[in-house]
């Protein structure tokens, strides 16, 4: 019974993937992004190599959208809930592209969770939400030996006190760079 | 977050380093008939002036669990000393049930005393029990323990568990979301604590093992959770997994012979057991959810976990051995029930409970699992990581008190309440002692 549930899982983890993929891929945007960033990353390593896009050392819209959802590396999750917000949904996908780009480039997804529920519910829960991200990342391109994945569960709150606040503070995955 | 670097463990169990917080003892609620009891200061023979009040010791034990009240010393008419110097008179018009008298030999220049103690039923005139105990001078805790245990059997017919300790996780903000961690040991109230582990990075789940003498834990001190053995006295330790993912949770079998534990290196979480002497390992649930938090059942055969399976955390139990699939649910009336242990009998569950979805309290209850009554002990909201007494009588869980982590303890009818507040940090996950000899 699990062997087949877990077939099913995979199955439609599969369908789900080549969907976003297919979604992906319908958009130029992101493919946008990648020939940006490697054209802003070989530009700036050698300056002889002469840019298309922004010779006068002028960053295009795109690349500064880049830039700035590069700076946002903590993303906040709903009480109880594993898949992260819709909103964050384009910066993750410009850090995937990132890591896409970069095949030498290492993170680790840092998953944190409130102190309600019990200890090792919460280690738990953080790996599922930093778990979300990382399959998010590698159906965007990343590659699975780019990312380690820890959870810390309950065990280093952002805020160290106990109101919804705090709580909102605390249920997150952080993108580090190593 | 970016440097870990700041990894400092050391090792200082050997060392028997005092802690820097101590927690003290408060009784936060006692029954309403408690048993009178005159404990009389005991006797010093001999010179000199001891550190500790042997007698201020067995009755801070008794009135801790709520079922005793001692009778003050101004209130006395005489201080016996022994049995020649009783009468039973002076302690029926007090109104008193029972009587500990005793005395402390010490020859000077020695480091080594002689408590000799008498128990007397005041209503019977009957001396229920009497002995001499010889130890050093640092023992003189452990002796007035031992005294609090013999008195606590003869009344109640349990076994006193004044003599075991408790293990638990201290947490210290440094700043932002640096945090200094330690793992710490001291007796059963708190006094004489000493730190077992310290780590810049999370120190997670203690467990005892069976006969006392090691403690099982999760350390992150390699950037990853990973399960240590270590043992108390020597302080020598060893890293038992290095599994990809989580590995935590661990829990020594009844026998000592293997470890059930959480591993989440097949994809999600879920609960393994492994042999500590040939290291095999065997996977005992299977489920894409989250398994985990198992404990054994007391004749090592099952084990009860929590699984979020349902889409909410329950308890569940399995066989050891049996396929995967076959699980049985234990709690259906909870929106969550998590972190489950049996009582000795076998019967009774106690678990943290969230009752319903729009109740936010995490409280300490018990269910009967035969007659599905439920017990809630605790009125609290944040309540976890409950542990029981070796005796079963009391259950220590984590609590907070003024925002800040605290361990409290309830009897398993409810009735008495005790909390171990900390001078300093968070203080969570008690792991009581078995019985120690």
């Amino acid at each position: 019974m699990g062997n087949q549930y877990n077939q099913f899982l995979r199955i439609s983890l599969l369908v789900i993937s080549m969907v976003t993929l297919a979604a992906c891929s319908s958009t130029s945007e992101p493919e946008e992004v990648i020939e940006d960033n490697q054209a802003a990353s070989s530009s700036s390593s050698n300056s002889a190599s002469p840019s298309a896009s922004s010779g006068s050392g002028q960053l295009t819209q795109e690349e500064i959208r880049a830039q700035n959802a590069l700076r946002e590396t903590i993303f906040y999750f709903d009480f109880d809930v594993a898949e992260f917000k819709p909103a964050d949904r384009d910066t993750l996908t410009y850090h995937a592209r990132d890591l896409a780009a970069n095949p030498g480039k290492r993170v680790r997804l840092e998953g944190h969770a409130d102190e309600r529920g019990t200890r090792e519910y919460n280690l738990a829960l953080g790996e599922r939400r930093a778990n979300g991200v990382m399959n998010y990342f590698i159906v965007n391109g990343a590659s699975r030996s780019q990312i380690e994945v820890v959870s810390y569960g309950e065990e280093q709150p952002a805020q160290n006190s106990s109101s919804e606040q705090a709580y909102t503070q605390n249920r997150r995955v952080e993108v580090v760079n190593r | 977050m970016n440097t870990r670097t700041s990894i400092c463990i050391f090792l200082l169990s050997f060392l028997s380093l005092p802690a820097k917080a101590e927690l003290s003892i408060q009784i936060t609620q006692g029954i309403d008939n408690p048993i009178p009891i005159a404990v009389v200061p005991f006797a010093l023979e001999g010179a000199g002036v001891l550190s500790e009040d042997v007698a201020r010791i067995v009755i801070n034990d008794l009135e801790q669990v709520g079922e005793f009240l001692s009778l003050s010393r101004s209130n006395m008419l005489s201080m016996p000393n022994e049995e020649r110097e009783v009468f039973y008179r002076d302690w029926r018009i007090l109104a008193q049930d029972y009587l500990l008298v005793g005395k402390i030999n010490r020859a000077s220049g020695s480091q080594l005393v002689q408590v000799q103690y008498e128990f007397f039923d005041v209503n019977r005139e009957l001396k229920l029990a009497g002995e001499i105990l010889t130890g050093s001078v640092a023992q003189l805790r452990d002796i007035g323990h031992a005294i609090a245990n013999m008195v606590f059997e003869e009344v109640t017919g349990i076994p006193g568990a004044f003599t075991s300790q408790i293990l638990y996780v201290v947490s210290d903000q440094v700043q932002g979301d640096e945090y200094n961690f330690r793992l710490e040991k001291a007796d059963y109230d708190g006094a004489r604590a000493q730190v077992l582990l310290e780590s810049g990075e999370p120190i997670m789940s203690p467990s005892w093992s069976p006969d006392g003498l090691d403690v099982a834990y999760v350390s992150f001190e390699t950037d990853l959770p990973r399960i240590y053995i270590q043992n108390i006295a020597t302080g020598q330790r060893r890293q038992i997994t290095n599994y990809p993912n989580i590995n935590s949770s661990p829990v020594w079998s009844p026998d000592a012979t293997k470890l059930a534990m959480v591993l989440s290196k097949d994809g999600s979480p879920d609960i393994y057991v492994q042999d500590l002497n040939t290291n095999q390992l065997m996977r005992v649930t299977d489920h894409p959810a989250i398994d985990t938090e198992p404990s054994w059942s007391s004749d090592g055969r099952s084990i009860v976990f929590m699984s979020d399976r349902t889409g909410q955390p329950q308890i569940y139990q399995i066989e050891l051995g049996a396929p995967s699939y076959n699980v049985e649910r234990l709690t259906y009336d909870c929106f969550q029930c998590m972190k489950a242990r049996f009582l000795p009998d076998g019967v009774n569950l106690v678990h943290v409970r969230r009752e319903a979805r729009q109740n936010p309290n995490y409280q300490i209850a018990i269910l009967n699992i035969e007659t599905l009554r439920v017990i809630t002990l605790t009125n609290t909201s944040l309540d976890e990581s409950p542990s029981v007494a070796p005796n079963g009588s009391m259950i220590m869980y984590a609590t907070k008190f003024n925002g800040r982590g605290v361990l409290d303890a309830v009897s398993i009818d409810g009735r008495v309440k005790f909390r171990l507040p900390s001078s300093q940090g968070d203080v969570r996950e008690p792991a009581w002692s078995p019985f120690l000899n």
